[in-house]
């Protein structure tokens, strides 16, 4: 019964942590690094499931982000929807664009499969840039009137952010589940040697498949949120590179292949870039010291900080997936 | 009664090689059926392609009745059909009752997880692993990891179970133990295609033996024919001639 | 008419230096199975390496060749030590995130010191005319050091002994070590090399077009499309696949936006893929019969 096993209810707690810590003081700076951190999770838990499960790693991850934040928007903005239907019609819309292109590229193994994903992305990217009903290079922006239904600016604001835990709580939940499923046994299989699970029986090409467009769904409704928050999206951040590189850094530093590890390392990173932000000299080399950090873990510690735990006390492996 | 595997005319080629020509033969429900030949002589291939991992250029491959040729290897798994590899392939990060389980799962019979786990640990025990189920794959012993390669198979509860090479780089000790291994899965009804080197373990455990050379079929037979046969003496000892020799000695 | 035969000629010139770029990333990629994601960096590192020599040590332009093709391969070998050595042998996702990291590193510093200013190297050289069109002396000058280049590879790797060893390296590493070749030192040696042959195509790039920091991204997406349609650790096809890209290349610019080509170049790298998964000019290789 999964309701018995501890991890269930550590990762409730840090939910209820997310909703309550801004809420009882009505803490909007807190609530703001949170929602980011909360996008942050969000990304690195759908990316963990391809990379550190089935061992595809997905360099333009960011795109189901972007094309989830554009039909979000273009649903509010043009076709005059509220923002419930409008997430899920867009987290709908990218899972399926996501099996789509998923049963092409998905038949490209390893290091094929990682500088297709980058490819679709820029493929995405100068698509959007050039479409007009999307606003082209310059982009949509909504009116505040658009955030009325939700009674008002500030109040949309905490609904968004309730909304983007919701997202960040289902995304450890669906890790944790696919994990300990049958559909996560055979992608482990297939992590560790593709060839040898066919061959017992692993129905390969689906499972990746819809691995896939599951690891899609939740990013995608991110997105919508994310950007309907910010009432303005155009190619440019939508397709940022850098942030699918970043949950790439955060997955790999907490633990690929674990459900806390890319929390964990959300929290990590978030921390270490907020301190070098304030540094005015380093705020330039964020990426410099996410490089330096992914090599080392890579070259030193591929199991990450969980990774870690996990070997040097066995008895938590239970506990702490 | 139908045979369980049926080969009929197979033939596969890379680029200039012909790896198999026109092979053919059979193999009975609840048989062991030897494949030995010299070195090159397209045994690992035949494996292959009965398992789908590469099709056949001409030929067809029949399992239970049904045609199998080309299909990939997950559904030729479902089919009923199993397979050990040569160089072992464990999943190195996963614990030994893991590695069962994942046939188990996704095997022929398609159990949900808990049985699943339940027929994993079955099969461990039967090669005697049952008291490493917890250790990952990583850390067993080469003649370990080579009787997870078996339990990982059987836990698919195959009809047919493809041995490629099961014996090769153990010491007689392990040898004989997993002879005995071999003759409890047939107690159970399970029909067997063994690739093998080891003469003495292929010759008292088959039923029947098909000799390949070369991508052909040399001969078939029972053990104690094949075993006799001089072209078979030619083809292993390489000695062209050879044959005649034998055949023209004063008996 | 004429017009696009001179956009063809021109295609195939600068088309050449692709397949120069691609090179180092198919003997990178053919003998030790790593896909170097540093790759475009290094031919960023090529190019400032032509803007420093000549603008602060006043080195002629074609003269700086000897020197980033040298440095380039000690900067090759020195990665190789740092982020590759230990991934060998591991599944190809650890050497893909090793690499790709050493590129975040240098490309954060690179965009912190420089930031995405834009930087030119002039390099004039009288050019050929014939009929109305001149082909720029630059082009044809590229071109032809790229042909002696490709040359020189080519005897290293199949007339010296060093190359006969790599090349065995690529085909069966561990066999390779059973016959006593150092495997080690020509996994480095193959690496430097493969760096080497990036900063050089960048320093031949950069006298044709200007650069940011940024720059090395799109040619190291137009390395990839090259290696793959010319077949893995194949350096040759590498060329001849080049040579076919920037011929694709001059016959699409005059008729596209120039946002679309890098797009087409991915749908066709990502198309080819699939189809040829060993690569267009790979067809013919023996599978490994196992």
């Amino acid at each position: 019964m999964i309701l018995r096993r501890p991890f269930f209810w550590i990762i409730a707690v840090v939910i209820l942590l997310f909703v309550t810590a801004p809420t009882l003081g009505n803490d909007v700076e807190l609530r703001e690094s949170l929602l980011l951190a909360a996008v942050y999770v969000t990304l690195a838990s759908n990316l963990n499931m391809m990379l550190g499960y089935a061992g595809y790693v997905n360099f333009g991850s960011i795109v189901f982000f972007g094309l989830g934040g554009y039909f979000c928007v273009y649903f509010v903005s043009a076709l005059g929807w509220t923002l419930v239907p409008a997430t899920l019609a867009g987290g709908g819309a990218v899972c399926l664009l996501a099996l789509l292109f998923g049963l092409g590229i998905l038949r490209l193994r390893g290091a094929y499969f990682a500088l297709a994903t980058i490819g679709v992305n820029e493929a995405v990217m100068a698509f959007v840039t050039n479409f007009a009903p999307w606003g082209g290079a310059t982009g949509i922006y909504l009116s505040s009137e658009l955030f009325q239904p939700l009674g008002g600016p500030a109040r949309a604001l905490w609904i968004i952010y309730y909304a983007l835990v919701g997202v960040m709580g289902s995304s450890l939940y669906l890790s944790y589940f696919v994990k300990v499923s049958k559909f996560g046994l055979g992608l482990l299989a297939i992590g560790q040697n593709e060839d040898a699970a066919a061959v017992l029986g692993v129905p390969t090409p689906r499972y990746k498949a819809l691995l896939y467009a599951v690891s899609a769904f939740l990013p995608a409704i991110a997105g919508g949120l994310y950007f309907f928050k910010g009432a303005f999206i155009q190619p440019a951040d939508a397709f940022d590179l850098q942030l699918s590189t970043e949950a790439i850094v955060i997955t790999m530093l907490g633990g690929q292949g674990t459900v806390a590890g890319p929390a964990l390392g959300a929290y990590l990173y978030e921390e270490l870039r907020g301190w070098l932000l304030t540094s005015a000299t380093l705020s330039n080399f964020q990426l410099v010291v996410a490089g330096a950090l992914l090599l080392v873990v890579v070259l030193f510690a591929p199991g990450g900080l969980i990774g870690w735990v996990h070997r040097r006390w066995p008895r938590l492996r239970r506990v702490l997936e | 009664m139908t045979a369980l595997l049926e080969i009929d005319g197979v033939s596969k080629r890379f680029g200039g090689l012909e790896a198999v020509q026109s092979l053919s033969f059979t193999v009975e429900q609840r048989h062991i059926l030897g494949l030995i030949g010299p070195n090159g002589a397209g045994k690992s291939t035949v494996f292959n392609l009965i398992n789908g991992v590469i099709a056949p250029d001409g030929g067809c491959i029949r399992f239970r009745g049904i045609d199998i040729t080309g299909a990939p290897p997950y559904r030729v798994a479902r089919h009923g059909l199993a397979r050990t590899h040569q160089i072992v392939q464990p999943f190195m990060a996963m614990t030994v009752l893991d590695n069962c389980t994942v046939g188990a799962a996704f095997g022929c019979q398609n159990l949900p997880l808990a049985r699943a786990r339940e027929t994993a640990h079955e099969m461990a025990a039967l090669v005697g692993l049952e008291d490493r189920l917890d250790t990952p794959a990583a850390q067993l012993t080469i003649a370990a990891k080579k009787r997870l390669e078996l339990a990982r198979a059987l836990s698919a509860r195959p009809s047919l179970l493809l041995l490629d090479e099961v014996l090769a780089g153990l010491n007689p000790t392990e040898i004989e133990r997993m002879i005995a291994i071999i003759r409890v899965i047939r107690e159970r009804g399970i029909a067997i295609l063994i690739i093998e080197h080891v003469m003495q373990a292929v010759m008292s455990l088959s039923d029947r033996i098909v000799v390949l050379n070369s991508g052909r079929k040399l001969t078939e037979g029972p053990p104690a024919e094949v075993a006799g046969n001089p072209a078979v003496i030619e083809a292993y000892l390489g000695d062209p001639g050879l044959a005649e020799k034998l055949r023209s000695r004063p008996r | 008419m004429i017009g696009l035969l001179a956009s063809i000629v021109d295609g195939v010139l600068v088309g050449s230096v692709y397949g120069l770029a691609a090179m180092g990333i198919t003997l990178i990629w053919g003998v030790m199975n790593v896909i170097n994601l540093t790759h475009g960096t290094m031919i960023v590192c090529g190019m400032f390496g032509l803007y420093f020599l000549v603008n602060a040590a006043g080195v002629p332009a074609y003269a700086t060749l000897a020197p980033i093709l040298v440095i380039g391969f000690l900067v090759g070998v020195a990665l190789y030590w740092i982020a590759v050595h230990r991934m060998i042998g591991q599944p190809p996702l650890m050497s893909l995130l090793s690499t790709f990291s050493v590129n975040l590193v240098l490309i954060g510093l690179g965009t912190a010191l420089w930031g995405t200013v834009l930087f030119n190297v002039p390099v004039s050289l009288p050019g050929l005319s014939l009929g109305r069109y001149t082909f720029p002396g630059t082009h044809l000058m590229a071109a032809a050091l790229t042909a002696v280049i490709a040359g020189a590879l080519y005897l290293f790797l199949h007339r010296t002994r060093m190359g006969k060893a790599v090349r065995a390296v690529a085909a069966n590493r561990e066999a390779a070590e059973l016959v006593g070749i150092p495997t080690t030192r020509v996994l480095a040696l193959a690496f430097g090399l493969g760096v080497a042959l990036a900063c050089v195509s960048g320093m031949l790039i950069a006298t044709l077009f200007p650069f940011t920091v940024l720059a090395g991204d799109a040619y190291q997406l137009k390395s990839f499309v090259v290696t793959v349609l010319g077949g893995l650790g194949n350096p040759t096809g590498a060329l001849i696949a080049g040579i076919a890209l920037g011929l694709l290349e001059g016959l699409a610019t005059p008729f596209m936006p120039v946002s679309w080509t890098l797009v087409i170049e991915f749908v066709l790298f990502v198309a080819v893929l699939i189809t040829f998964p060993g690569g267009l000019l790979s067809v013919r290789r023996a599978r490994r019969v196992e």
